[in-house]
């Protein structure tokens, strides 16, 4: 019963997502706003993590699997896609590395420069106890 | 032969079945090269498309059992918060890394592809058709078609975003030396959304939890500024 009960609390988030879409005027999918209750029932406590542990890490862990069938639809698009394939496909290469790496690098520089500010104020606390 | 073609087109199983057997053959692949190139989702869709070729049956008959897998993106997303809670004071101590982070993402996708459109000299329409290409489908087809793009092949190309995201996210993150796995998670999240994100999983639970939370921010941010790109460039 456990997976049954889990399972249905993570459904249940499921479809008050897609009640939001209906009813907020926002181009925002389910899937987001189910994201965002999941993450609020959690920080207020109405939800606790052990109750969607298990069947989360599962749905989490077959999620690549997920990706299969709509990638296969790419086929079913061939006939637009044939003419514009290479430039296409160079397009989102470099668009994918340019978006990678400067979000990537600049988060890490703000992450990087936050924590040594943090370590040079430990070292003058030590400094001054000395 | 055709009996065959005909048992199979009728099975609910045949469509999961394959999916499943395909992304083994691909997790296979992958562990005996260790390349990354031999990218389990790659392999796999590609192996189904093999298959649907050869025994010639059509995409409807495979997606009458696939379907089913696609339902449970939605659940599977709404569980990225799950890992995200567990993340919950990495993810306030690193709030304005993480924002600025998904931001600059977005402003350096817009230049890379204003750059190519000015390049190729391509047009409006194609500019709004490729701006919403990294963000999660849902999004990404709304985005296009409000601002006057093409659907189908924004789809098409949000699709092609996600699979070169997950092949190339461990080479860029090795090669740009993104480490810190707040980073990488964000890096990931911003530009291939939910497709990369299933790396991200699998590289860790903080790079997953960060990834999925990029996902949310860059489509809401990117609902919010592709109209103002568009205004700006054109």
């Amino acid at each position: 019963m456990r997976y049954v009960k889990q399972f249905s609390i993570i459904i249940m988030i499921s479809f008050a997502g897609e009640l939001l879409k209906e009813f907020l005027p926002f181009s925002v999918p389910a899937s987001i706003y189910g994201l965002a209750l999941m993450l609020l029932a959690l920080m207020t406590g109405i939800i606790r993590v052990e109750q969607v542990n298990d069947v989360s890490t599962f749905l989490l862990d077959v999620m690549p699997v997920m990706f299969i069938p709509a990638s296969v639809g790419l086929m079913e698009s061939w006939h637009v896609m044939q003419s514009i394939l290479v430039p296409a496909a160079i397009l989102c290469t470099v668009g994918t590395i340019s978006v990678m790496v400067v979000s990537g690098r600049v988060t890490q520089r703000i992450i990087m420069s936050r924590e040594k500010r943090k370590n040079q104020r430990e070292n003058k606390k030590k400094n001054k106890k000395r | 032969m055709d009996r065959l073609v005909d048992i199979i087109s009728d099975s609910l199983f045949f469509g999961l079945g394959i999916s499943i057997i395909c992304y083994f053959a691909g997790v296979f692949i992958r562990e005996r090269t260790r390349l990354a190139i031999a990218n389990p989702i790659l392999i796999g869709f590609l192996l189904v498309i093999a298959v649907l070729k050869i025994f010639d049956i059509s995409y409807d008959s495979y997606m009458n059992g696939a379907k089913y897998l696609s339902y449970l993106l939605t659940p599977a997303t709404v569980c990225l918060a799950v890992p995200l809670y567990e993340k919950l004071k990495l993810l306030r101590e690193n709030a304005a890394a993480i924002f600025l982070g998904i931001m600059s993402g977005i402003i350096a996708n817009a230049f890379t592809i204003w750059l190519i459109c000015i390049l190729f000299t391509l047009d409006e329409t194609i500019f709004a058709t490729i701006i919403p290409r990294s963000v999660t489908t849902a999004i990404g087809m709304v985005v296009s078609s409000e601002t006057g793009g093409i659907e189908n092949i924004t789809v098409a190309l949000i699709c092609i975003t996600g699979i070169v995201g997950n092949v190339i996210a461990d080479v860029v993150c090795r090669v740009f030396k993104i480490n810190h796995p707040v980073a990488k998670g964000i890096a990931i999240g911003s530009s291939s959304h939910v497709l990369g994100t299933a790396k991200a999983v699998e590289m860790g639970e903080t790079e997953g939890a960060m990834s999925g939370l990029a996902v949310a921010v860059s489509g809401i941010l990117t609902v919010i500024c592709a109209p103002l790109l568009l205004n700006m460039v054109y």
